[in-house]
């Protein structure tokens, strides 16, 4: 399964990881051999067989709907790169 | 007070725990005595991401004050080191990574919590792959971890520094977590025992999280006993993690004692076959026969024929969990940052190619791509089918049997460098460890004897919530064999 040069980078911008050009290239090659060793699950019939998403099914753990303590504020802000009147500071999304 | 002799750090926990309590010397003393030595081991080791010295003699001094009024009990002063994973208040937790380099908690995660509250005094921050991904500990970003049984080796991983250290006689035990084998496999490289608890059995609350429905946290030790108690004082229901399951906790030595009397031990053939390496059959397969001689009852008719999808659907699922896990380090909330961007998404996009290694963004992008559209069928669902059905097949064996016998790794610890340009070699490290992953089920890996002067491991499969079983049987093979015993040469 050959993954080409512009599949690496769209797969990049989806996980928002920014590449050199030999990142890019070591990627490809390497991602593309990892996902040969995959094909031995087309092999295996899943027809009738439901998903795990995990091993022990758990459904809809409920907890009391009650107020509890929770970090302040300054807690939260501790370690953001930039902060501001108890506020995170981010880049304006919009321009 | 006398002084900590040098041959105190051969002995086990359970050993401290009454040597304190005998008064024979304080937790203070052993706390000083052990950051001294696990720091003169670091430059051959490098165990270590961050050594805990105030920490550590803050709660030795607590330990000496419950242990002089008659109080505590195994874990009370007794040293004890914790993967840099889990998060503790106030001291830095990097997940072995640049983009957490900085970054300090608020809170003590729950496993930490219960070990203070055990009255355990915690040395340090052990070294990892970053992100708990990795089978050597070469992935930290803070380098890597040796092999005290040849420094020219690996120690295994992700888990490597609490393995490392423990077979070092730096700490008699240590908490790894184990999410495709992280605990098992250094444990069997370094000589020391691990065990995986069953999913949902130990919270992971506070804990870095990889991938969410595999992970999970437990302990390294030298004898059945330390890691059944460590395990006893970190298990149970959390209501802050959703995913421990609400069954009770037994007491972990209820088997001790017993032998292997009325015992069944399943060996598939599914782990015996192609990529075991002859060295490690042979002591693994010595290792089934002293249970046999022992009154264990073998049953080779044992079969997992998925098994061996289990690392593929393993490589899809972790990844793919891992993908939608760190999307959470964007350069904004805390960790690496990249502020001088030319747009929002310029700057998360540097943040993390420059705050992730190589390992964490194969491994993101696998996951994305894995999850992305007109793949998803084929390669998450796909996988997570395959895994109801090794699921299946592990609930079909252990009627046959009480505990799975095989190799923990396919070979022996490998040297630094070998593996690291070809992933794939890499993974295959993890080819027994990780169905039980998969199926959930709880794990352990016990030495049992040497490859060309390396330590091997047996690793033994139990039912879900089946610790006791596994244990039991680790404790009586540690009875008539002295595997666990034996120390790696004296460092530096």
């Amino acid at each position: 399964m050959a993954l080409t040069t512009d599949e690496v980078r769209h797969i990049a911008r989806l996980a928002r990881i920014a590449l050199t050009d030999e990142e890019v290239e070591r990627y490809r090659e390497q991602l593309s051999g990892i996902l040969d060793h995959f094909q031995v699950l087309n092999e295996i019939d899943t027809a009738d067989v439901p998903p795990s998403a995990q091993s022990f099914e758990q459904h809809n753990v409920d907890r009391p709907d009650a107020v509890a303590a929770s970090l302040p504020p300054e807690a939260v802000l501790l370690n953001a790169p930039r902060s501001e009147d108890g506020y995170l500071r981010v880049r304006a999304v919009l321009e | 007070m006398p002084s900590i002799a040098p041959d105190a750090f051969d002995r086990t926990a359970h050993e401290h725990a009454a040597a304190l309590r005998a008064g024979e010397y304080t937790a203070r003393a052993l706390a000083e005595a052990t950051l001294a030595r696990v720091r003169a081991q670091e430059d051959a080791l490098h165990a270590y991401i961050t050594l805990t010295d105030d920490l550590a003699l803050a709660q030795a001094d607590a330990a000496d004050a419950r242990l002089r009024a008659g109080e505590g009990g195994p874990l009370t002063g007794v040293p004890v080191a914790v993967k840099d994973l889990l998060s503790t208040k106030g001291v830095r937790t990097t997940a072995g990574s640049r983009m957490l380099e900085p970054f300090v908690p608020v809170i003590d995660c729950t496993v930490v919590e219960r070990l203070n509250a055990a009255g355990a005094v915690t040395i340090g921050k052990s070294n990892l792959d970053e992100f708990a991904m990795g089978s050597s500990t070469e992935h930290s970003a803070f380098g890597a971890t040796r092999n005290p049984w040849d420094l020219e080796r690996v120690p295994g991983g992700s888990s490597g520094g609490s393995a490392a250290t423990v077979a070092a006689r730096g700490v008699p035990f240590s908490l790894g977590t184990d999410t495709g084998g992280s605990i098992r496999q250094p444990a069997a490289l370094c000589g020391v025992l691990g065990l995986k608890p069953t999913y949902g059995r130990v919270s992971r609350w506070g804990v870095v999280a990889f991938a969410s429905s595999l992970d999970q946290v437990g302990p390294f030790g030298r004898d059945a006993q330390d890691t059944a108690d460590l395990l006893q004082a970190v298990a149970g229901r959390d209501p802050l993690d959703s995913t421990t399951a609400d069954v009770p906790v037994p007491d972990f030595q209820e088997r001790f004692g017993r032998g292997f009397d009325g015992l069944r031990v399943g060996v598939p053939a599914e782990f015996f076959g192609d990529g075991l390496d002859d060295a490690v059959r042979q002591p693994v397969e010595a290792a089934i026969d002293a249970m046999e001689v022992q009154g264990a009852t073998i049953v080779r008719g044992v079969t997992l024929p998925t098994a061996r999808a289990a690392l593929p659907v393993y490589y899809i699922i972790a990844p793919s969990e891992a993908s939608a896990n760190l999307a959470r380090y964007d350069g904004v909330k805390y960790g690496f940052s990249v502020t001088d961007g030319r747009s929002a998404e310029d700057e998360m996009s540097r943040t993390r190619g420059l705050g992730f290694g190589a390992e964490v963004k194969r491994r993101v992008m696998l996951g994305t791509y894995a999850l992305s559209a007109g793949y998803y069928d084929a390669y998450y669902l796909k996988a997570q089918k395959v895994r109801t059905l090794i699921r299946r097949e592990f609930d079909a064996a252990f009627e046959q049997c009480d505990v799975i016998a095989s190799p923990t790794s396919p070979n022996v610890a490998f040297r630094l460098d070998e593996k690291l340009d070809d992933p794939f070699a890499m993974y295959l490290n993890d080819l027994y460890t990780i169905p039980a992953n998969i199926a959930g089920n709880p794990g352990i890996s016990v030495p049992c004897g040497f490859a060309d002067g390396l330590p091997v491991g047996l690793q033994l499969m139990g039912r879900p919530f089946e610790e006791s079983t596994i244990l039991g049987a680790a404790h009586a093979y540690g009875q008539v064999t002295d595997w666990h015993r034996q120390a790696p040469p004296a460092l530096g």
